[in-house]
């Protein structure tokens, strides 16, 4: 007899439409994010505002980081674009994989220090590498680039040697100065013979983004739209460069000319750098530089 | 590149024009017809019409429904291209696969393959447009420059946080809510609708991340906790395709505080399940993605999505009960057939 009503209440459940199996649900724990309310009885839409602190000014996070959250990851990104004017080349590429722990605290009132903990991954060879890094964004007037120091586990450890002083040497005696547009092109695409220009692009503008960053930002590197070999008595090979980078947090497309050299004993030395105005900026002054 | 009038030979891991698109989207309607429809909804400030593929089995009464856009950013191309890979997919899936087919049976797909088209051709003008992100609208009086950020013209906190006001701007968000044609043809036809809508999904990127809302960094919506749970579930199902992580978290936390998206516009409208998902990759070509990665981050993005939708189906339709009851009714049947007692 019970067993018939157990049956009978089970078939009478299954044609209730909005009877669910739950997942839990946002009363069960409301104590998992700090300003989440918990949903009332009447399913009101209404936005739950913050109630303790009215202000809206970006607080900074201090303390341990959250190594998902933005401080973080934007710390990480400056130790990627160190990482590359350090040890970057035409056959190694350097971006940040998994950010593992962070910190971050004030410096008196000279600017606030970071310390992290995270893998890198070499994108050419495909090898993941740990690090540690401490930055420092200064506080104050004009745009003072960070101060970042990093070490990483045999970062130099796969040799690249033989790659780079084959390339070298290929430009150092080519008849005809190379030249190369859109690395990548709006596809995506680059020419496999064209690769390591598209790297050096990358490292020549990683000195840009590290100059350029704060903790308001997130660089990365959009396209190389032209980079042209130059003639030169050094040993290095030199380069003019015209650069797209993509500032995330903005979202602007900001154009750098660059003139830079690189050798595989010098790596790459940026010599010259100057931001180009956005068309928009150009039309509006009739006079150009 | 020439338009291939055969469904079976479309390359759906190439990037295709906006004529291309929109003969792909006339040839699903003339593939599925039982189950396939165009609807215009509204046109872009150059005219054009902005249309969805509305996607679903024939019942005769008003379904709930998905919705999917892809491409509010032009420059954005993986985004509809992952569009016309969900059609392509459910459309292949619901004829052997009965969780999709029941799927079909109780919900509509609404998916815009391209939301901002004036901006999308804008980009395969030439080389220097390629990055263009906004729409095509002209600035206000005394601006000499274009387009209006259309992820920040919603109607949610509008203007407040992660907009600049310099029409110049990629964040400038217009001269009021939905003041733009592209953002207005959304919230005319799913806020006449929203009662219906389980799932709001707009497709974007680059990044590697699932947003839930809002992304004003004083509000958090009621159903959070949900929201993060199901976008974790996601996360996961992303990463066991292709080893890729994406980050899960309200935009304010892991990205930038922003207003005016249409996510947060959709998940003010009562709409309780809604995602930005900010596709590959991290930054290497960020938003020129070359065309060999199209394929597998479809892959990603669409087992991510398919686990939002099966969640907001499954919250919505008891398919899980059915299940349990119909299990529970086996064993006890099982049970009095041998005469073993339950107590």
């Amino acid at each position: 007899m019970r067993l018939v009503v157990v049956l009978a209440v089970l078939m009478g459940v299954s044609g209730i439409p909005d009877v669910t199996i739950s997942p839990p649900t946002a009363s069960a724990d409301t104590s998992a994010h700090p300003n989440s309310i918990p949903e009332t009885a009447d399913e009101s839409e209404q936005i739950k505002a913050r109630t303790e602190e009215g202000a809206e000014e970006d607080v900074m996070a201090t303390g341990e980081l959250n190594p998902n959250h933005y401080p973080a990851t934007r710390a990480a990104q400056v130790v990627q674009h160190y990482l590359n004017t350090r040890y970057g080349s035409p056959f190694r590429l350097i971006g940040v994989q998994t950010v593992h722990s962070g910190n971050a605290e004030d410096v008196a009132d000279s600017g606030r220090k970071y310390q992290l903990e995270l893998s890198v991954n070499d994108i050419i060879s495909n090898t993941t590498r740990t690090c540690s890094a401490e930055l420092f964004f200064p506080k104050g007037k004009g745009q003072q680039p960070p101060e970042v120091n990093a070490s990483c586990e045999e970062l130099l450890k796969i040799d690249i040697k033989v790659q780079e002083e084959a390339l070298y040497q290929k430009y150092k005696t080519n008849q005809t100065l190379m030249s190369a547009q859109y690395l990548p092109d709006s596809h995506g695409h680059i020419e496999p013979d064209m690769k390591p220009f598209w790297h050096l692009g990358i490292l020549a503008s990683s000195f840009i983004m590290l100059n350029e960053s704060t903790e308001n930002t997130l660089y990365n590197m959009a396209q190389v739209a032209n980079i042209t070999q130059l003639t030169t008595e050094e040993d290095q090979l030199e380069f003019d460069c015209h650069t797209l980078l993509h500032e995330m947090v903005s979202q602007e497309i900001i154009h750098w000319k660059m003139l830079f050299t690189w050798s595989p004993a010098e790596g790459v030395k940026v010599l010259q750098m100057k931001r180009l105005p956005h068309r928009h900026e150009r039309e509006k002054s009739p006079k150009t530089n | 590149m020439y338009f291939l009038c055969n469904r079976a030979q479309y390359d759906y891991y190439k990037y295709h024009p906006m004529s291309e698109i929109t003969g792909w989207m006339e040839q699903m309607v003339k593939d599925h017809p039982d189950v396939v429809t165009v609807v215009k909804y509204g046109k872009t400030y150059e005219s054009r019409d902005i249309s969805l593929l509305k996607i679903g089995l024939n019942t005769g009464k008003e379904k709930k429904a998905i919705w999917m856009d892809c491409g509010i950013h032009a420059r954005e191309w993986i985004a509809p291209a992952f569009c016309q890979y969900f059609v392509r997919e459910i459309l292949q899936t619901y004829k052997t696969d009965a969780k999709m087919e029941e799927m079909m049976k109780n919900v509509d797909f609404y998916v815009t393959p391209v939301l901002n088209i004036d901006g999308y051709i804008y980009t395969w003008e030439n080389e220097t447009t390629r990055l263009w992100r906004k729409n095509r609208s002209p600035g206000p009086k005394n601006c000499s420059c274009y387009g209006t950020d259309l992820n920040r013209n919603f109607d949610a906190n509008w203007g407040t946080v992660g907009v600049s006001f310099n029409c110049c701007s990629n964040t400038y968000p217009g001269t009021q809510p939905a003041s733009e044609p592209e953002a207005k043809a959304v919230t005319d036809f799913v806020g006449s609708r929203k009662d219906i809508f389980l799932c709001f999904l707009t497709i974007h990127s680059y990044g590697q991340l699932i947003l839930v809302p809002y992304g004003h960094p004083n509000y958090t919506a009621p159903n959070y906790d949900e929201l993060m749970m199901v976008g974790k579930g996601a996360a996961e199902a992303i990463w066991k395709v292709h080893g890729m992580d994406y980050t899960v978290g309200a935009s304010p936390d892991v990205l930038y505080a922003n207003s005016g998206s249409s996510r947060d516009w959709a998940r003010m409208q009562g709409i309780p399940l809604t995602f930005t998902f900010e596709l590959r990759d991290n930054g290497t070509y960020s938003f020129e993605l070359p065309e060999d990665q199209i394929q597998p981050t479809c892959e990603e993005a669409y087992s991510g999505a398919l686990h939002i939708i099966t969640y907001a189906h499954d919250k919505t339709f008891s398919g899980a009960v059915a299940n349990a009851a119909v299990t529970l009714w086996s064993i006890l049947l099982a049970a009095g057939v041998t005469g073993a007692t339950l107590m």
